[in-house]
């Protein structure tokens, strides 16, 4: 028993923070877009972080529980309903056997998450839970759900009934306007400096053309010295091509593993979910930074992260995090935290 | 210590290259390297995908900081060693050329001032070397194509073509195991299945493997085409070159 789906959405599939190991093979990564959004919720209900998750795009599902559950939303805003009523974000709550929840279109960001403390009774296939629709492999049946889809929790799961109430400020995607930070290379010689400065100083809007495989963009021909092909080689994470039509586009969480397009750079981790979040429209302005400053930051946001809900970490070799408990400390008794602080966003 | 470009690839990732080009040397030191770091089990090294001329490390940035991914690739490069060879054997592929099995045949052939037919004899006049596979499960990229078919790239990719589509894009040819969006010229198509998750071995070659084209008509085509579906038709392999 669990979530019975009444309505699936266009684009429901259960994920978890990616399939390693096989693309030399040339089996891609998959997982979770936003990252972030969806540790958060594992964390807010006390699972891992790499637990699998339910993700949706733009349209979210309508959902019949089979089962008492301890749940957590977060991600974009789709305005999430238990039995009609308005459901807290970014909150473990406890749904009841027979609730009904129903998100509807996404009024900010693109990708909701749910998290489940019950965990949801899914494989584990080539060392991952995540759904790979090309392959047919892993998650649900190896595709998205349809309507009618049921998928039970894990006999003898606990109820983390011990972490409702725990939230967290909610994340905020609807900005039409973003500074995302980028480390160049590895085929950043291939562009000439003007063409560099473009791509740094133009605005990149995201186009209709988007999916689990990569976002296009459309701004300012970023200009090659010469051809726009190299030897096909290894593609990662949030990588920004540029063909020879000068326009980029950003590799995701399907992307294939190899590909003879130049890459200028790649989009850091800790930004890729307010990039993956943004809608069609918004503006992109692409920022450098070394590729320590952004290692750097992404461990600093993720223990401090875990430290804010679990109130477990340790202040261990990150900065980040005693200063974050002091932060603690001076407000004491107040639970909610802003991930804008942590980011030093804005 | 062998020569090799450490470049940053992301937060997540880091290109080691040891060359600009196709050849079985260059590929050489990159399956020495490879196996190298495999076999070293470096612990927050989450994925290796060994290319043409470079391997790229994916890391979890969690564990490992690009300086320390940096002194354990500077080590490992003083160790590549040599590689014992492993027999290889040759997949007797059938590709039905032109027409709406390869719509882009006659702008190789245009590019290349050839005839199509000229084309067809290029392309199947001998076996070819897989390189790696990447791109998706089982895409095996070829090495040895005759320079007279080179061809760019499409300047915008297609957005989907059928599985077993057979393409060339600059200086490289390969079959396209699943429908997929594409950069690549397409000449023809093959009947079989390259990749087949519902079969015991889902790929049906590896790197180190050697592929020949064998022209097939439309009318043979379709002959295959059944006897794949049914599950009857076997592909000819035979050991070596």
């Amino acid at each position: 028993m669990g979530f019975k789906f009444e309505r699936s959405g266009p684009m429901t599939t259960v994920q978890d923070l990616g399939r390693y190991g096989y693309q030399k093979d040339g089996f891609s990564v998959s997982g979770v877009m936003d990252r972030r959004s969806a540790i958060t919720a594992n964390f807010l209900v006390g699972n891992e972080a790499g637990d699998p998750v339910l993700e949706f795009l733009l349209i979210g599902p309508r959902i019949m529980m089979t089962s008492d559950a301890v749940i957590a939303v977060t991600g974009g805003d789709f305005t999430p309903k238990i039995n009609g009523q308005p459901m807290p974000m970014y909150e473990a709550v406890a749904v009841k056997k027979g609730d009904r929840l129903d998100f509807n279109l996404a009024i900010e960001g693109l990708w909701g998450y749910i998290a489940v403390a019950n965990k949801l009774d899914i494989p584990l296939v080539m060392g991952s839970y995540s759904t790979n629709m090309k392959c047919e492999v892993g998650g649900f049946k190896g595709r998205k759900l349809k309507n009618d889809d049921e998928i039970d929790f894990r006999e003898g799961g606990r109820s983390g009934l011990e972490f409702v109430g725990h939230t967290i400020e909610k994340e905020y995607f609807g900005d039409m306007k973003k500074d995302i930070r980028v480390v160049l290379g590895p085929q950043d010689d291939a562009f000439t400096e003007e063409g560099i400065k473009t791509f740094f100083e133009g605005d990149y809007v995201v186009t209709n053309e988007c999916d689990r495989m990569g976002y296009r963009l459309d701004g300012p021909v970023i200009e090659h010295k010469g051809s726009a092909d190299i030897i096909s080689d290894g593609i990662p994470y949030g990588t920004i091509q540029v063909p020879s039509s000068g326009k980029p586009i950003v590799m995701l969480t399907d992307r294939q593993t190899t590909g003879g397009y130049t890459k200028i750079g790649s989009v850091v981790a800790v930004d890729m979910p307010q990039f993956v979040q943004s809608k069609q429209g918004c503006c992109i302005r692409f920022v450098p930074v070394t590729v320590g400053d952004a290692q750097y930051e992404l461990r600093k946001y993720e223990a401090s992260l875990k430290a804010l809900i679990h109130e477990k970490a340790t202040a261990e070799d990150i900065d980040g995090v005693t200063e974050i408990k002091r932060q603690e400390s001076a407000q004491k008794g107040k639970k909610k935290w802003s991930i804008k602080t942590l980011l030093h966003l804005n | 210590m062998e020569e090799a470009r450490i470049l940053v690839a992301g937060d997540s990732a880091v290109v080691v290259e040891f060359g600009n080009e196709i050849s079985p040397e260059i590929n050489g030191k990159v399956k020495r390297f490879y196996s190298v770091l495999k076999k070293r089990n470096v612990t927050g090294v989450v994925d290796l995908i060994p290319t043409y001329r470079s391997v790229m490390i994916h890391y979890n940035s969690r564990q490992l900081f690009f300086f320390e991914m940096e002194a354990i690739i500077k080590d490992a490069l003083q160790e590549s060693g040599s590689l014992e060879d492993v027999p290889s054997r040759t997949f007797k592929i059938p590709v039905c050329y032109g027409g709406e099995y390869g719509p882009d045949i006659q702008d190789v052939a245009n590019h290349n001032h050839l005839t199509v037919e000229e084309v067809i004899d290029i392309h199947c006049a001998k076996p070819y070397l897989i390189y790696m596979l990447g791109f998706l499960p089982g895409f095996a990229y070829l090495g040895g194509m005759d320079e007279r078919l080179v061809t760019p790239r499409l300047t915008q990719p297609r957005t989907k073509i059928p599985a077993g589509s057979v393409g060339i894009g600059g200086e490289s040819t390969g079959i396209y195991p699943l429908e997929s969006p594409a950069g690549w010229r397409l000449i023809g198509t093959t009947p079989i299945k390259p990749y087949d998750p519902h079969r015991e071995v889902p790929i049906i070659y590896e790197a180190g493997d050697y592929i020949q084209f064998v022209p097939i008509t439309p009318h043979e085509f379709k002959a295959i085409s059944e006897q794949v579906k049914a599950g009857t038709y076997k592909v000819e392999v035979s050991d070596g070159i």
